[in-house]
């Protein structure tokens, strides 16, 4: 089913009559049988944004379709979502059995139909042998597949997840990546999922929403987010370790940082943001390139090596000293105190203005 | 671990365990003594007291009253009637509460104020309202075309005294558990709510599957302690009927009115004793009681 958002709005008023936007006229339609992954850092409204699709919020304005109903007056009961929440909220007196029995029986499904149903669920999120246990007696990814299990045997028109791996450690947080996608495909049911971590959302998503105080900063598959970023914001988010943003000066056609040419660009003079993916360089065995620093620090982690770099300039102040990552090929073996030389692949570098909005 | 005899925590527990020894274990002690004792006076020796030796027979005397089996079909009728019902209701209005943020705490206040007022007053009020003639429950029962209940005259049946017995008793019971289960239900996770909302569930499965179990802790002390007050029930009778104990004399006697009844003729030879036998039946039925839904908890408190 797909959903669209029309002009979203949420404002949450504060004790003092303070308001904050937590949704700014969100506008948003997410297809068909797709994951969808909301993202961007504490605050930013992914949150709220799940709780008005799911109906636990009210907007302050805006509308909500499912297909072509629309459900933004609908209780939550009543708009055949499933949700799953941070912290599962499996019922922790009822069995794994009667958690996920739980909505079928509020639906009034026959109750051989709905013990079948129970069972295939438990079987898909790979249960079926613990269906007597209570929740407690469970570890944490179990409890949160049960969670799963409970949100899909309604079969509902969109599945919901609220940072649905946050409270899982980081082995297990892979596997049950995999298994959400394995379900989402599995089941094909449109889903829409919170996280504030960049990688998880990139990893399992059909697309990304990447949201910054309420508004919505780009849509798109991840890869394309990553690869053309709208702002500097998207930039920064998104990419592990952080795209590399230096003060950079534009003069006839050509791109200085610290005094140092590192490309042509076609923008007019002035001071511009250049923001560098760490993966953006080249090592430069010949030296000829001008944009050359000393090597402060290399750390190998098996494959890659990341070479950081602290500017030059500033350096009376430790704490405002400025620097910067570039991962190598650990082949190369660049150690540290070594002056290098880079130049610089150009689909890897993005150039904004001082407010952070995409020049080129 | 240390084996050694602790000996300042002993003398940080003296105090309290000094007077729980003079005013809790040594009259219950006493109270088994004095009820087998045979032909007891208190009074007699100067105070010290007298008795010509040890008998079973208090307690077929006391079993043998036609009084002491009113007094257990009264206090049975208010325990099991009461307890449950007011239970339902607090519960209800609890949940009521706890759904209106604004205006919970003064409400919660309201039905806190039953708590803190003197039984008698309010049995006196109570007494009032139940007029035949001119309280406000006949009154009320006007309005929808009922003729006048006699709830506590002289002549009203027993089920009408129990009833207006029972009324008041609710209401009396409330305050309490109001006050315990909303604590409660502060405690319940809101995520559960919506879970329960996204899950379809109505409002009444909400309650039935969601509150109640969660807040079943609660709802187990609450049982078994108003269950031990009303199996003690006397002030309410007290305050409603007077020391008529009824609007015929006797007729809602309880086991702890029944007691006293013996007690106040302490000079009597043996009332000590009988009164004492009294103690101990209703001592032993509270915690028979106690101990099933002790039992009972078992399977159905989740905690």
């Amino acid at each position: 089913m797909e959903i669209r958002l029309q002009d979203l709005t949420k404002i949450f008023v504060a004790k003092d009559k303070s308001e904050v936007r937590a949704v700014d006229t969100v506008n948003l339609t997410i297809p068909n049988g797709k994951l969808i992954g909301l993202l961007g850092p504490s605050g930013c409204g992914k949150s709220t944004t799940l709780y008005l699709l799911a109906g636990l919020l009210k907007q302050t304005g805006g509308t909500i379709f499912f297909d072509d109903d629309e459900v933004s007056n609908t209780p939550p009961e009543k708009r055949g979502i499933g949700l799953v929440f941070q912290n599962y909220a499996l019922y922790p007196h009822m069995t794994v059995r009667e958690n996920i029995l739980f909505p079928l029986q509020n639906l009034k499904v026959e109750k051989e139909e709905a013990k079948e149903r129970t069972y295939a669920m438990a079987k898909l999120v790979g249960l079926e042998t613990m269906l007597d246990r209570k929740p407690k007696e469970l570890s944490g990814g179990q409890q949160q597949r049960v969670a799963i299990a409970r949100a899909l045997v309604k079969t509902p028109r969109v599945l919901l997840l609220d940072e649905p791996l946050s409270n899982l450690d980081a082995r297990l947080r892979l596997q049950t990546r995999e298994e959400i996608k394995r379900i989402q495909r599995e089941t094909r049911i449109t889903t829409v999922f919170v996280t504030h971590d960049q990688e998880e959302a990139m990893s399992i998503s059909d697309e990304i929403v990447v949201m910054k105080d309420g508004l919505i900063q780009q849509m798109g598959e991840p890869q394309d987010v990553y690869d053309d970023p709208g702002n500097l914001f998207v930039a920064q988010f998104l990419g592990m370790p952080q795209i590399n943003v230096f003060d950079a000066v534009v003069k006839t056609k050509k791109l200085y940082i610290n005094n140092m040419l590192v490309g042509k660009t076609k923008l007019p003079n002035g001071e511009v943001i250049a923001g560098i993916r760490p993966e953006g360089f080249i090592v430069d065995k010949e030296k000829k390139s001008e944009f050359k620093f000393e090597v402060n620090l290399v750390e190998t982690i098996g494959r890659d090596t990341t070479l950081i770099i602290d500017l030059p300039g500033e350096e009376e102040n430790i704490l405002e000293k400025k620097s910067f990552k570039v991962i190598v090929d650990s082949l190369l073996r660049i150690k540290s105190g070594d002056l290098v030389h880079f130049t610089i692949k150009p689909e890897k570098m993005y150039i904004f203005n001082e407010e952070g909005e995409r020049l080129q | 671990m240390e084996k050694r005899n602790n000996w300042s925590a002993w003398l940080y527990l003296a105090p309290l365990l000094i007077l729980m020894a003079i005013f809790i274990f040594y009259p219950l002690v006493n109270a088994f003594y004095i009820s087998i004792l045979e032909n007891y006076q208190p009074l007699a020796n100067n105070g010290a007291g007298a008795a010509s030796g040890y008998t079973l027979m208090n307690f077929a005397v006391v079993i043998k009253n036609e009084l002491f089996w009113q007094a257990i079909k009264n206090t049975f009728v208010i325990a099991f009637v009461s307890v449950p019902i007011s239970i339902f209701i607090s519960l209800i209005i609890s949940v009521a509460l706890n759904s209106i943020p604004k205006l919970r705490s003064l409400y919660q206040t309201v039905f806190f104020l039953p708590y803190v007022t003197n039984a008698i007053a309010i049995g006196m009020a109570f007494a009032f309202l139940f007029h035949e003639d001119f309280g406000f429950f006949n009154v009320m029962l006007g309005w929808i075309g009922i003729d006048p209940v006699e709830w506590i005259g002289s002549t009203s049946s027993w089920w009408n005294q129990m009833s207006a017995l029972l009324i008041y008793t609710i209401w009396g019971g409330l305050a309490f558990k109001i006050l315990v289960f909303t604590s409660g239900l502060q405690n319940i996770d809101k995520q559960y709510y919506d879970a329960a909302k996204i899950d379809s569930a109505s409002k009444w499965t909400i309650f039935k599957r969601i509150t109640v179990p969660l807040l079943s802790p609660f709802i187990l002390y609450i049982s078994i302690t108003s269950m031990i007050g009303a199996l003690k029930a006397y002030r309410t009778v007290i305050g409603l009927f007077g020391t008529r104990l009824g609007a015929q004399p006797n007729s809602m006697i309880t086991i702890v009115a029944f007691v006293y009844e013996y007690r106040s003729k302490y000079y009597e030879i043996s009332h000590m004793s009988y009164a004492a036998a009294g103690a101990i039946i209703l001592f032993f039925i509270t915690v028979v009681f106690s101990l099933i839904q002790g039992v009972i908890s078992r399977k159905r408190v989740h905690y």
